[in-house]
């Protein structure tokens, strides 16, 4: 206490303490081991020894760039479904929600309280061959008579849609929320009309929102492989399902540590290009 | 009078009310669309714990019976899996909030020297992507040797919750009321006795939602436990082996608790803030 007293500068430092020391040691460091890792040679029966092997980061991109632009290219059509489907609904909880608004909520996370792979092995019952679903699609032609959704790339972009869905819901529900009504009064006192004072008033207040709402699905989706590995066919297997395999079924961790990287510098671009296209002060405000 | 001279207007506002009309229901009916695919799949999660399957799948419906749910146990592995996932997250849940209030605290209240680092590093665990996380965990692990099981999985669960209650404590403080506690000392309170009797009740529900917070993440993950658990098996582990060769039904019976339980826990939060505004307004 009385040392407390004559050093209060340390305060600080010493409630830091416990919680940074955990994350440098089981977060930064290993990003270190990664690192060390994904430049070794070598193979698990002989062992593995840092060499600078470059070469595992342009084998990684060469003989796997298929799965890492299907990555991207998942999470993005994902990211962008994701926000079109849940713009007017949380526009309309915000704006019409009323004394409901915390229930509504409760039934956006609602997905969250079933485990993650619960729900996707619902979604491959829900999307199987001889289901309501494909039933219904195929009698209005959108599918082949002898066609299916499930094991496809639209199943996996589908379940990727759903399972990170409030992940984009909520951020935008919380922009729009903080929107002053008196504003679009003001729009439509200057004769605006009601679409016009969306696009120029909502629309752009909204735009943190969309911007949280968007890296905050994108970044996870990028890496997922649950949803390729239960709803889709190797075909469309993502940059994660090639990882987790070289990891932990074929032990090849140079590759692999490699990979994570690539993907991590692939997803840092695309959110730089992101960031370029929407304007920085969106990203840190 | 006026309104019978001018007709016109008139029409013209009658047509607007009833453009309103269907574009204000027209949302609604949206809003009520996505909740049906939203709540969809929860749905069949529910239904099909009390399927009765004739074969190793369960995904046609063959008939209903209780019988998942009074033999939840019957698959071997279940119970240990749950329970392990049960300890897991409890404990991950208490370290985590426990130093993540601390981070939080030091953030809010302390202009200091590494602020912006400290920022950073509570940042960068959020934006990376999970495969990540697990993927250099497991090579920090096989490096050093160590033993995969239970505590490399807590270690792991305590990594990833640390930066989620840094941030829902954080929210709360950032709003809090400081005169509060300038008042307690004025009153002769020292800074341990004003921390315990002001600051600390003052943010325990954020706390409190912390802890939830990362129970719920903790008892969900599986693709950093998948990496750093060697042969041990938590609950989704569970799922994820029994998928592939058709998974039990009884994993329905789990997922339904869960559920039942965490929207319970929340759906008695929602209720209680409801009051409380109630009150207060």
């Amino acid at each position: 206490m009385r040392f407390l007293h004559r050093h209060r500068g340390l305060t600080p430092y010493l409630l830091l303490a416990p919680g940074m020391a955990w994350l440098a040691v089981f977060f930064l460091v290993p990003l270190g081991f990664l690192a060390y890792q994904s430049l070794q040679s070598g193979s698990i029966d002989f062992g593995y020894a840092f060499t600078w092997a470059w070469g595992n980061y342009w084998d990684a991109i060469r003989n796997y760039r298929p799965q890492f632009v299907r990555s991207l290219e998942y999470a993005g059509i994902a990211t962008v479904l994701a926000l079109v489907v849940s713009y007017p609904v949380a526009y309309w909880i915000a704006f019409r929600g009323g004394r409901w608004k915390n229930l509504l909520l409760l039934f956006i996370v609602a997905p969250f309280f079933v485990t993650y792979l619960i729900r996707t092995l619902a979604w491959q019952t829900i999307l199987a061959d001889h289901g309501l679903v494909v039933r219904t699609l195929q009698s209005v032609h959108l599918v082949a008579a002898n066609g299916r959704v499930l094991n496809t790339g639209t199943a996996v972009v589908a379940g990727i849609t759903y399972n990170f869905l409030p992940f984009m819901a909520l951020p935008l529900y919380v922009s729009l929320e903080q929107i002053d009504a008196r504003l679009l009064e003001a729009a439509e006192d200057l004769y605006a009309s009601r679409w016009k004072a969306f696009l120029h008033v909502t629309l752009p207040l909204s735009l943190p929102g969309v911007v949280a709402g968007t890296l905050l699905t994108f970044i996870p989706a990028a890496g997922d492989f649950i949803n390729a590995q239960l709803l889709g066919s190797p075909t469309n297997h993502m940059i994660g399902n090639v990882i987790q395999s070289k990891f932990l079924e074929l032990t090849d961790y140079p590759a692999a540590a490699a990979m994570s990287f690539v993907l991590m510098t692939a997803i840092l671009l695309a959110v730089l290009a992101y960031a370029r296209a929407v304007g920085t002060e969106q990203l840190t405000g | 009078m006026s309104a019978v001279a001018v007709p016109t207007p008139r029409r013209v506002r009658a047509r607007v009310r009833v453009w309103t009309f269907v574009r204000r229901h027209l949302l609604t009916a949206y809003a009520v669309l996505f909740f049906v695919y939203l709540l969809l799949p929860i749905a069949v999660v529910i239904a099909f714990s009390f399927n009765h399957p004739t074969g190793r799948f369960n995904y046609v419906w063959q008939g209903f019976t209780w019988d998942n749910w009074r033999y939840w146990d019957g698959v071997p592995g279940l119970r240990s899996a749950i329970v392990l996932s049960l300890e897991i997250a409890l404990l991950a849940s208490l370290v985590a909030t426990a130093v993540g209030t601390a981070i939080a605290l030091a953030l809010v209240r302390y202009r200091f020297r590494g602020r912006g680092s400290t920022n950073l590093l509570v940042f960068l665990p959020l934006s990376t992507p999970e495969i990540v996380l697990g993927a250099s965990l497991l090579t920090l692990f096989l490096n050093l040797n160590v033993v995969f099981g239970f505590w490399t999985i807590l270690i792991a669960h305590v990594m990833f919750c640390i930066s989620f209650a840094v941030i829902t404590v954080k929210a709360r403080l950032v709003g809090f009321d400081r005169h509060l506690e300038e008042a307690a000392m004025d009153l002769g309170a020292n800074e341990w006795v004003t921390f315990y009797r002001v600051t600390l009740p003052l943010i325990a529900p954020a706390i409190l939602a912390a802890l939830l917070l990362c129970f719920a993440i903790s008892i969900d993950d599986f693709v950093v436990t998948y990496f750093n658990s060697g042969s041990t098996i938590t609950f989704p582990l569970f799922v994820w082996g029994a998928a592939r060769n058709g998974a039990p039904p009884q994993v329905n019976v789990i997922g339904t608790a869960i559920f039942v339980f965490a929207v319970g826990a929340m759906l008695a939060n929602v209720l209680v803030q409801a009051r409380r505004s109630k009150s207060a307004g």
